[in-house]
């Protein structure tokens, strides 16, 4: 080979590897470009980009619908939707919080408030409420740190019970238990049955920890007790939190729990439930219709989660939303929140829980489904008859808390500890993460 | 090449010398690089995907709280002491070797047993290949299909539990995967079905290489089945065997998508193996730097496997 074509070689072999390194470069330059918007260029247009998983829960084109009124109603923005399940979100907002390049309005759970707070990537609603002059009278409840609010709750999907109207009857028990005794009679003639029902269904996955927070807290806030003090944890000399668990434990030591519970998740308990195969469950009101979708025979009742027998005080009722943010980065808070002022709104707020088949967060909002469906109807009396209450919303690493938790519950559910044991070790967990 | 008409003779050897010695260091110059041009590519590719990522996750494991913090501060080795000093990782550390040695145990046994059966002069070639494909389907799934598959199968409700419980061999209420006596062995368990089609075809190949005289030598010497198996057959594949062997240490060492989507390292801390342990630091509890230890302290454990594998490809070679 002569020196020419050798040098035409390195040249071409040079350019090659010089076109891959360009082609990386140029890939991460052009994320973090659209990421910032159009609208940084400041012209007349601006648009704004909306992460969340609500589209793909929502009937098809029915999120896109209200953004187009949005969009109409406000022109000059523009909305791009950037959708992905619940999981990934979480996942992406970490990631675009660290790398800058977050979506200016951002769908976010209770439980994450407080760490994408401390993170810097979440920016304080309060002083831009207060920038634009919001009336923030209408909002159910607002997610606040250290005293700023970082998330407004959108719409909230409540966990009451649901119990399984057939195998209640064929058990003998005339109505759905409304306290703890009741319940846990229940769930004993229902296991009784024969050898593929049980009682209740517990999902305690490491995995997927919401059960501490929906299937086992939840006991303690339907009777008026809480897992904290002025703030902190307050698992050890709690009586309401050492009721829950021993009557946990009462259930677990009967055998009226369905196998499974240490790698169960919420999925796997809703099956177990629409297959009738347990008599009852604590549950998001989210999955009625797919429970009447998967087993349209099914019929079933909601009713408030049971409380401590002789308890008339309100019972609390768990419940997760559906929370918006503003990216602390955002280019465009003032028009961010306008989307956020519009999705707040008592008519918009109103159709977004009607086709959710969610409570809305604004208090003059009232769903259709409430009118028209018997069971929603019911399930919206328990939660004005009550009061919202998750009290893992806003803490930090939420749902590491409800791991810490359910990892102790789990050994001495299993006989590997005392539930006391288990409450010592969870609370030093916590005071750690606190 | 003609430079001067006035006198050639004396002015060539004065301009000339020089820059022809400079042309030929040129052209060795070239002759020199060449090579590094032709492995640039791949050169820039290692640097961009291999090389920093790893500097970074060593760099993040030096610092404290990266990621969450904007502007983390250097901590040197507390990280590292956080992860040494978390009784969980030595649970994770005793559960992935145990998960892993089982694995690989049982991948190569049940891969040459099936390598053999398929490779059996017994067996007509239909009956062979009708095997063959039924051997080979754990391998076609994917990872996320095999879990589902044996969530369902071991479910307290599920196909195995019904089998067990009609036939008496148990009461039909083992909980395969949430009881903290059964989960690992019952992943591990899964493992081996959907990773030994991997040795089998490997195997299969080697056995196929074998020449038939040297059984044939064997036989005239005497040699029975068993024979001939322990000296024939296993000198011959021993090279695929380590090979794979290796191979396959490192890769479940590394198993992250099957225990996440069974188990979740629970429960308890039952399954937890070592990518499961570093996933939740990172992603659950948002402890980046201390996640980036427990990596590098991965990657250290896993270059050591590399290195005897490196170390006998060498010595095979």
């Amino acid at each position: 080979m002569s020196n020419g074509a050798r040098v035409r070689r390195l040249v071409a072999v040079t350019g090659v590897a010089t076109l891959a390194l360009a082609g990386c470069s140029s890939g991460g330059t052009s994320s973090s470009d659209t990421a910032t918007g159009d609208g940084g260029s400041g012209g007349e247009s601006v648009a704004l980009e909306f992460q969340q998983w609500w589209e793909p829960e929502l009937p098809d084109g029915a999120f896109r619908g209200l953004m187009d009124k949005f969009e109409e109603e406000n022109p000059g923005i523009t909305v791009e939707l950037l959708s992905g399940p619940y999981s990934s979100t979480k996942e992406q907002v970490v990631a675009g919080a660290a790398a800058g390049t977050m979506a200016d309005v951002v769908g976010l759970d209770g439980a994450w408030v407080s760490d994408f707070a401390k993170q810097g990537a979440i920016a304080d609603l309060s002083s831009i409420m207060k920038d634009v002059g919001y009336d923030d009278s209408q909002l159910a409840s607002q997610v606040q740190v250290g005293g700023a609010t970082y998330m407004i709750p959108v719409v909230n999907f409540v966990y009451p019970m649901f119990t399984n109207d057939a195998l209640l009857e064929k058990a003998g028990v005339s109505a759905p238990p409304s306290t703890r005794t009741e319940f846990a009679d229940a769930a004993k003639k229902i296991t009784a049955l024969d050898d593929n029902t049980y009682g209740w269904v517990l999902p305690l996955s490491l995995e997927a920890p919401n059960g501490v927070q929906n299937d086992v807290m939840s006991w303690t806030w339907a009777s008026g007790g809480s897992m904290l003090k002025d703030g902190q944890p307050a698992l050890t000399d709690n009586p309401a939190v050492t009721g829950t668990v021993d009557y946990i434990q009462g259930l677990w030591d009967d055998g009226v729990i369905a196998p499974g519970s240490f790698t169960m998740k919420e999925q796997d308990k809703v099956e177990e439930f629409t297959n009738g195969r347990v008599g009852m469950m604590i549950d998001s009101l989210a999955h009625v219709n797919t429970i009447r979708e998967a087993n349209p025979d099914l019929t079933f009742s909601i009713s408030a989660i049971p409380a401590e027998d002789g308890y008339a005080g309100e019972r609390g009722i768990p419940y997760a939303s559906w929370g918006i943010g503003v990216a602390a980065n955002s280019a465009h808070p003032a028009e961010a929140f306008k989307l956020i002022e519009f999705l707040m709104s008592e008519s918009t707020n109103s159709e977004l829980s009607s086709i959710a088949h969610a409570f809305p967060g604004n208090t003059e909002a009232v769903p259709d489904f409430v009118k028209d469906d018997e069971l929603f109807g019911a399930a919206f009396d328990i939660y004005k008859a009550g009061y919202p209450a998750n009290e893992f919303t806003g803490l930090p690493v939420a749902e590491q808390l409800m791991r810490d938790f359910g990892e102790q519950f789990q050994k001495a559910l299993d006989g590997q500890q005392s539930m006391q044991d288990a409450l010592t070790a969870a609370q030093k967990a916590w005071e750690a993460e606190f | 090449m003609s430079t001067s008409q006035t006198s050639p003779r004396a002015a060539t050897p004065t301009v000339t010398e020089p820059a022809a010695r400079r042309a030929r260091s040129r052209a060795r110059l070239r002759r020199r690089l060449t090579p590094y041009g032709f492995l640039s590519p791949t050169g820039v590719l290692l640097i961009v995907l291999m090389a920093t990522p790893i500097v970074m996750v060593v760099g993040y494991s030096l610092m404290d709280q990266v990621i969450t913090n904007k502007n983390p501060a250097f901590v040197g080795f507390d990280n590292y002491a956080e992860v040494l000093s978390d009784p969980v990782f030595y649970t994770a550390v005793r559960n992935t070797l145990v998960f892993t040695i089982s694995s690989v145990i049982a991948h190569f046994a049940i891969g040459l047993g099936f390598a053999l059966m398929l490779n059996s002069p017994y067996l007509s070639n239909r009956t062979k290949a009708g095997f063959r494909m039924l051997y080979i389907l754990p391998w076609l799934f994917t990872v996320a299909i095999i879990a589902v598959l044996w969530r369902l199968l071991l479910n307290p409700n599920g196909v195995i539990n019904y089998i067990l419980g009609s036939t008496g061999l148990t009461d039909g209420r083992t909980e395969w995967l949430s009881g903290t006596g059964t989960a690992l062995a019952a992943v591990t368990f899964i493992n081996i079905w959907s990773g030994y089609p991997f040795f089998m075809i490997s195997l299969l190949a080697g056995l196929q290489g074998i020449p038939r005289d040297l059984y044939e030598a064997a036989k005239v010497d005497g040699a029975g089945v068993w024979a001939q198996f322990r000296n024939v057959t296993l000198p011959q594949l021993r090279p695929i065997i380590i090979s794979m062997a290796l191979l396959d240490f490192i890769w479940t060492t590394q198993q992250f998508a099957l225990i996440w989507m069974t188990t979740g390292g629970g429960p308890i801390n039952v399954t937890e193996v070592l990518s499961t342990f570093t996933y939740k630091l990172a992603f659950t509890q948002y402890e980046f730097s201390v996640a980036s230890a427990s990596a590098v302290l991965v990657l250290l454990m896993s270059m050591v496997l590399a290195f005897f594998y490196v170390r006998h490809q060498k010595a095979r070679d």
